[in-house]
């Protein structure tokens, strides 16, 4: 490959609102989703595994939905919204699901953390109190290398519990039957 | 990924003139679950993408003169989760939620599934099961006509899938054996039964891509019963055998899943998603 053909032409406008604040950058059109998020915003938390979309290290929400940041375009994600998993803590607290897998020994080395929170986030978003297959299902697209699933699970459905009391403290729930 | 210029045309018309105008190669982007990491690997490495995501009206899912017309840019997601396709035809929603994972299924589309024809992907087996006919920009297709071996259709340049349509079936059913890491069908058969005849339509396991087995359903229209396909023999000679399956074992798989499908048809309990190196459940059933 002529290494001139593949110097980056930064000549791309994408704006789309990252963890509620607008980000505008000039990209090249093969940035992907996750490199922006990355080195154009300078957040960390969104891990790149695999690279071709099995893993689930890069999941972050898209308008509402997680996918998987390393298999979209910077460009594709132009005037959305998208939530990493530095979205999920309080200042002051973590988020029940942060809380839950600290609690349940959720994680060993952590470095599918970060997607598994988001999947399981937006799968509680979804369904309030998930059955365990139905937690397992859904956790289709993220891979562990390190517990063994068990802890992840029973950290979701503890989340859940905590999410859903919170929910109705505060008169929300979750919105989609799946 | 080699360097390409980017558009996101608002409407099917520009679309189809960018993919006109372009030098090169231009290629129509959907969802991205198949091309990206095609991209990725230099195995495809177009000059142009034309990003649909902006045409809208491409996303319409709805029922019109008694058939179900699913817009090319619906996702596998809203597909298995629409109320009125799960009440349409639901083995089309349960096809759809058994695509990949749910992060490929919130991003992959139809039209961009049957415009790839990967001879080992869903929709295809449901497009020539149901007889779906396929409109683009330039015309309707039956899918008999519209899918023409592996990875290949008759799409022209500048043409694009802009909907399915389905008719109204009186039962189908699909099942397949998955692969257990990318969830693609090692084997998958989907059965549909008519007032008049029986479709039995074959994906992940032909030389040729999608296919109809004539055979299977000929024993169908004489008997509605899985047991009529119990003495079924498939020809080796056209099957794949690779790294993931021998043509025995796939010929073998073929008139399990066959029967599941038509199982599921019938409404008899069983799993119609099988797992490849799955659960000890699964492997004393298929023995």
């Amino acid at each position: 490959m002529n290494s001139l053909l593949n110097q980056p032409r930064v000549d791309h406008a994408v704006s789309l609102i990252l963890n509620g604040k607008r980000l505008s950058a000039q990209v090249d059109a093969r940035t992907l989703l996750v490199e922006l998020i990355r080195e154009e915003a300078g957040l960390t938390g969104t891990h790149i595994g695999c690279d071709t979309s099995q893993c689930g290290a890069c999941v972050v929400h898209f308008n509402g939905n997680s996918i998987k940041s390393c298999t979209m375009l910077a460009l594709q994600a132009d005037g959305g919204k998208v939530e990493t998993v530095e979205s999920l803590a309080k200042p002051d607290a973590l988020h029940p699901l942060q809380q839950a897998f600290t609690e349940c020994h959720a994680l060993q080395c952590g470095y599918c953390t970060p997607g598994m929170l988001m999947s399981s986030l937006d799968l509680l978003q979804k369904k309030n109190t998930p059955s365990e297959s139905k937690i397992r299902e859904w956790l289709d697209g993220n891979i562990c290398r390190c517990t063994g699933y068990n802890n992840i699970v029973k950290a979701i459905g503890q989340a859940g519990a905590v999410m859903q009391s919170q929910g109705a403290e505060q008169g929300g729930q979750a919105h989609e039957s799946l | 990924m080699s360097p390409f210029e980017y558009v996101s045309p608002a409407s099917v018309e520009d679309a189809a003139a960018a993919l006109r105008a372009a030098p090169g190669e231009a290629r129509l982007l959907a969802g991205g679950m198949t091309l990206l990491p095609a991209m990725k690997h230099d195995l495809a490495a177009p000059s142009l993408l034309v990003d649909l995501r902006k045409i809208t009206p491409l996303r319409q899912i709805r029922l019109e003169g008694g058939e179900l017309v699913v817009g090319a840019m619906a996702t596998h997601y809203e597909i298995a989760t629409s109320t009125q396709i799960n009440a349409f035809l639901p083995v089309l929603a349960q096809l759809a939620g058994g695509i990949g994972d749910v992060q490929v299924r919130y991003r992959g589309t139809l039209g961009g599934s049957i415009a790839n024809n990967d001879p080992a992907a869903d929709y295809p087996a449901a497009c020539l099961g149901l007889g779906a006919r396929i409109e683009t920009n330039k015309r309707t297709l039956n899918a008999e006509e519209f899918f023409c071996g592996l990875f290949s259709t008759v799409l022209e340049v500048g043409e694009i899938v802009t909907a399915i349509r389905f008719k109204p079936v009186v039962k189908a059913g699909y099942a397949k054996f998955a692969s257990q890491a990318s969830r693609y069908a090692l084997v998958g058969v989907f059965v549909a039964q008519y007032e008049d005849r029986v479709r039995v339509s074959l994906t992940g396991a032909s030389h040729d891509g999608v296919q109809r087995i004539p055979t299977m359903e000929q024993a169908l229209e004489k008997q509605f019963d899985s047991s009529v396909l119990h003495a079924h023999e498939i020809p080796l000679e056209s099957l794949m055998s690779d790294l993931h399956a021998s043509a025995a074992y796939r010929s073998h798989l073929i008139k399990v899943m066959a029967k599941r499908a038509v199982d599921a048809c019938l409404g008899k309990p069983g799993p119609t998603v099988l797992r490849h190196g799955g659960r000890v459940l699964f492997h004393k059933e298929l023995a």
